[in-house]
């Protein structure tokens, strides 16, 4: 729903980044999506091309890596991914006793210049 | 040539919101995000807390809408300060829009602010602000699943304040359920059980956020 904010510091994050290394063009930027991030891949991508348009990375090709969600059983301690996002359960043991240990990441990994 | 950014999406947010942090703290002033679903009644449990604890603490409200003064008009009654931030098409307040807020206050003459955040349960659990304490707020009519369908909120906050608990009788609501869930994604959550309408409970809720301005002033 805030996609349109988030891409636009993605933008500001890789460009800030090309001015840093005197990169004259952004290929590619590598970014990494937690499911838990509650940002959506697809509306990011559209928003990049709008606001990327005349700027020095018009163009580039936004490479999207997916992180499961990660939850952890706090009785018995099994790492599972939950099936049903919306229902966190142990599938071990059924405890609802569960903690986030991956899916949160929202970030750029690296990028391609010229 | 390829570069390693290693940079988090939301950490012009993050920066903004520990500024935000340090100039509160700086000023002994605690802040309270209050958050949950439109029509929970967060206005109506500040409001209460605003007469309750107005002549132990100074306050002041910041409220977050995507349009009109409806909430602002409300409290500007009980005569704090406040302050309507208007935040549009975004769907939460973020750091940046509170720390525009908290430079409309005088936080020098301040000790608690409350920082009233667009109802929604989704993505104002992503946004630091700055705040002290996170508080979700409940209501008996929205249903009893919220903790399964909306876990991301519950895992994040420090209370979770049931309200419209004078509608209990009429409703069937699974009060038990709902702590046993929201305890699960956060074992270290406090409840309180409040009915705006009585006033019930929410006294309760007042001597938690005192003792927590004091812990954290003294």
């Amino acid at each position: 729903m805030h996609e349109a904010g988030l891409t636009q510091n993605i933008l500001d994050l890789a460009l800030g980044k090309a001015r840093e290394v005197k990169a004259a063009r952004v290929n590619s930027i590598d970014l990494v999506i937690g499911e838990l991030s509650g940002a959506v891949g697809d509306s990011i991508r559209f928003y990049f091309e709008c606001l990327s348009r005349g700027t020095p990375a018009e163009g580039a090709a936004l490479n999207i890596r997916e992180v499961p969600a990660r939850l952890r059983c706090r009785d018995c301690g099994r790492e599972f991914h939950p099936e049903d996002v919306a229902a966190w359960l142990c599938p071990g043991c059924g405890s609802q006793g569960v903690e986030v240990t991956g899916g949160r990441e929202l970030y750029i990994d690296s990028m391609e210049v010229d | 040539l390829k570069v390693k950014v290693l940079q988090n999406v939301l950490g012009a947010n993050d920066a903004i919101a520990a500024r935000n942090r340090e100039l509160l703290d700086r000023h002994r002033v605690l802040a309270v995000d209050v958050m949950s679903s439109p029509g929970a009644g967060k206005t109506t449990l500040i409001i209460q807390a605003l007469r309750l604890l107005k002549n132990k603490l100074r306050l002041a409200v910041v409220e977050g809408d995507i349009a009109s003064t409806i909430d602002s008009d409300r409290v500007k009654k009980e005569g704090v300060e406040v302050l309507q931030i208007n935040v549009g098409a975004e769907c939460s307040l973020d750091a940046n829009m509170v720390s525009q807020g908290l430079a409309g206050l005088p936080l020098e003459k301040l000790d608690l602010v409350f920082i009233e955040n667009v109802g929604n349960l989704i993505c104002p659990a992503e946004f630091a602000l700055g705040e002290h304490l996170r508080v979700v707020v409940l209501s008996l009519p929205e249903g009893d699943d919220k903790p399964e369908k909306y876990p991301l909120m519950f895992t994040k906050c420090d209370c979770v304040v049931i309200n419209k608990m004078d509608l209990k009788p009429y409703l069937e609501y699974d009060l038990e359920k709902v702590k046993r869930k929201a305890r699960g994604l956060n074992p270290g959550v406090k409840f309180f059980e409040t009915s705006c309408r009585t006033g019930a409970g929410v006294k309760e809720w007042c001597a938690w956020l005192a003792g927590e301005r004091k812990k954290r002033s003294s």
